[in-house]
């Protein structure tokens, strides 16, 4: 069973993750409760899924380009991104994008080959909700936000990079 | 040497920390192998043809002695008291155990050293001129530079998982000894018309199976836009590099397929969201990395020393030495010094690990206790006093250090091959050897003159053979190893109009007996066509292109005619 890792914790789960079959056809949007639909799912189905009752969330697959629900943001009660595979990276730009560019200010969750060993860093491109792949630890996960203690980079905990926090301490 | 701060220090102890836990739930069952594979080529360790192999980071090829003595202790307690330099500066242990590499990396940390992203898709160690510092064409010192871009591009959690692996070489002189013609990003020091520092920066060289020159992207990129610039390139790349095809996924690709002009356009476009934002980098950032360098205590000398004057001129082999293997230094007095370790019957950049406490001893007395590891896989001491060359000549002559070869054509670069590489198709020492051994002969090797022979044991090109002015690769013809042979590569603009250049293929390859002979083939064209001492090999093949070397190894296009139809009869 796939755990929620929110805000540092082991959470409970509200939201069901609506997917694309494997022939590649959208499911019936369900009547109600709380989905995050995927990006083509919003795009034809949005008048009807802004108009039902329970949470809207939306989720982008690594090919998929930000800018695209850039002006929806409001409407949406979260955001997800997909990690397919375990080395696909292309996520980490997308959360940055969401973040700094649009100024997604909301829940950023992380889902996929979403593992222990990624945590860290998708925590520091600004996702802060992680829905753990079924086979990972929970309590195992949890310990790897303390991998590393500082980074060199911008992140979304420390908007300044470390040279300028160096810099500030010295002074 | 950058001297690490806390952070630096607990940042490299932390890595120890979560690889160590890595490989502990490997090893319990509890990470699948694919993954742990990503995690540990992040730290260097591949699982090879006979082992694994650690690839550890000498970032930007600068060592210090201390350091060096601990690289010999891992050869000597973790492996077979030997080690491999490589041409991207690094060091290769083949024979460590991969239960044991925590502990490696441990005892690398007690140095300030790791094996940090020398493997994996993501940024790898920043390669750097090894006269950084010294050089007298210097424009800036490199090595501040690349230490600024080791720390950006260091656990970048954005950049951690690219399409591909990730190279970036930095020249900080007029002429270029990076190569950054044939890197992913090659950044190019430079001052405009107001005496201010900036980059050229060039995108989408390479060499492996799809040789590439860089493109010019920008012609001066001001020093404080350095890191919000990478991080553009950088992010297109992540986001739009081909991820379905490894061998379409470098960046030099993506360059290709949408065309330099477009691929700059997208980079100048996310560039304008970045620009001037936090990453920017500021004065007392380059002076702080800068003052975390140990400098050079020099001495008040004059330009030439006296008695160094007289062994010139009364001892030949040391002179021999100092004419290949001694460079010129912008201090007076000073010289920088080549340890050859391209001695005949030896695999081109190997040490064993008392050669490597000898070198440490004889850095902490000639050199200020630095080198550095160049990326033709040999040792730099950079900061030699005139007066201490004949002494220093002397103790790496004791070592088998002192081939007077550098430029030469035996100053071999060589990948391991596959006497320890999996993924060649075919074997490197062996043939490195046979040449070696085909010209021996110091005065004809001297009377032949400067002469790259890049070697490679598959098209992944570790070797640089692209850019050898003879360039060997290894090639699998049914089960065999073949060799195919290139002239005309240049690895960069090292002396003024000699640009970087791709190798073209001469022909048909050769079995492995037959390679001393065709090299042998090629020099002697080259001997019979050069207008005068002064025009090296490559000239000549750039001057009168490859034809007359096809047929100085192939024959006439009759002969070669004659010479395809008794190998089809023979069929």
């Amino acid at each position: 069973m796939a755990t929620l890792i929110k805000e540092r914790r082991i959470a409970s789960d509200n939201w069901r993750l609506i997917k694309a079959g494997a022939d590649g056809a959208l499911p019936e949007i369900p009547g109600d409760g709380d989905i995050i639909v995927p990006l083509a799912l919003w795009q034809r189905e949005r008048a009807a899924l802004l108009a039902r009752k329970g949470g809207l969330a939306v989720w982008l697959d690594s090919h998929e380009d930000p800018a695209a629900i850039a002006d929806d943001l409001k409407h949406l009660a979260l955001v997800a991104v997909n990690f397919p595979k375990f080395g696909d990276g292309r996520g980490y730009s997308t959360a940055r994008l969401l973040r700094e560019r649009y100024g997604w200010k909301g829940e950023l969750r992380a889902i996929g080959e979403v593992v222990r060993d990624h945590l860290f860093a998708m925590a520091a491109v600004g996702f802060d909700a992680f829905l753990l792949r079924d086979d990972q630890d929970p309590r195992e996960a949890l310990t790897a936000f303390h991998d590393f203690g500082e980074s060199y980079q911008t992140s979304a905990a420390q908007p300044q990079p470390l040279f300028r926090r160096r810099l500030a301490g010295a002074k | 040497m950058y001297i690490y701060d806390e952070i630096d220090q607990r940042l490299v102890d932390e890595r120890v920390a979560q690889f160590r836990d890595q490989t502990r739930r490997f090893l319990a069952g509890k990470l699948p192998e694919d993954e742990f594979r990503a995690l540990r080529l992040r730290n260097g360790l591949y699982i090879q043809r006979y082992a694994p192999m650690l690839r550890v980071a000498v970032p930007y090829g600068l060592l210090s002695s201390k350091q060096l003595r601990m690289l010999a202790h891992i050869a000597r307690k973790y492996d077979r008291g030997y080690g491999h330099f490589s041409t991207r500066q690094n060091i290769q242990y083949n024979w460590p155990k991969l239960e044991e590499v925590p502990d490696i990396l441990a005892d690398l940390a007690t140095v300030q050293m790791h094996a940090i992203q020398t493997s994996g898709n993501c940024v790898r160690n920043i390669t750097a001129d090894h006269f950084a510092g010294v050089a007298q064409d210097e424009i800036v010192d490199s090595f501040v530079w690349c230490e600024v871009i080791r720390q950006w591009s260091t656990f970048h959690p954005e950049f951690n998982y690219l399409p591909r692996k990730f190279k970036i070489a930095v020249n900080g002189a007029e002429h270029d000894r990076a190569a950054t013609q044939v890197h992913d990003i090659g950044l190019h020091a430079l001052r405009n018309g107001d005496g201010e520092i900036g980059f050229r920066v060039l995108v989408g060289g390479g060499l492996g199976r799809t040789p590439i020159i860089g493109h010019v992207i920008r012609e001066f990129l001001p020093w404080q836009h350095l890191l919000t610039y990478l991080d553009a390139i950088l992010r297109v790349y992540n986001r739009y590099g081909r991820r379905d095809n490894i061998f379409k996924a470098r960046i030099k690709i993506l360059v290709k397929e949408r065309g330099p002009d477009k691929f700059r356009d997208e980079v100048e476009a996310e560039w304008a969201h970045l620009k001037d934002g936090p990453a920017t980098l500021i004065t007392e950032e380059i002076e702080r990395v800068s003052g975390r360098f140990t400098r050079p205590a020099y001495l008040n000398l004059p330009a030439t020393d006296a008695a160094y004057e007289q062994q010139l001129a009364t001892d030949p082999a040391f002179a021999n030495w100092v004419k290949r293997n001694v460079h010129p230094h912008k201090v007076a007095g000073y010289a920088a010094v080549t340890l050859s370790l391209k001695k005949t019957g030896v695999p081109p950049g190997d040490a064993t690990a008392a050669q490597m406490d000898a070198v440490a001893d004889f850095a902490d007395r000639y050199s200020f206790g630095e080198l550095r590891v160049s990326h033709e896989q040999n040792l730099i001491f950079a900061d030699v006093e005139q007066a201490d060359l004949h002494q220093l000549w002397q103790a790496a002559r004791t070592l088998g250090f002192a081939t007077p070869n550098v430029g030469l054509l035996t100053n071999i670069i060589s990948c391991p091959g596959g006497d320890f590489c999996s993924l060649a198709n075919a074997k490197s020492i062996p043939i490195a050897e046979a040449i070696q051994r085909r010209f021996d002969d110091l005065d004809y090797l001297h009377d032949i003159g400067e002469l790259d022979l890049n070697i490679s044991g598959c098209m992944n090109a570790c070797g640089h053979h692209h850019v050898g002015h003879i360039g060997i690769l290894g090639v699998d013809k049914g089960g065999e190893e073949w060799y195919q042979i290139e002239v005309g590569g240049n690895q960069g603009n090292v002396r003024p109009g000699l640009p970087a250049a791709l190798g073209k293929v001469i022909g048909p390859s050769f079995a492995r007996a037959e390679v001393p002979d065709v090299i042998e083939r090629l020099i002697d064209c080259y001997l019979q066509h050069r207008d005068s001492e002064a025009e090296c090999f490559v000239d000549v093949v750039h001057r009168i292109g490859v034809e007359p070397f096809k047929e100085s190894v192939y024959g006439n296009a009759d002969q070669r005619a004659a010479h395809r139809q008794r190998q089809l009869a023979a069929h």
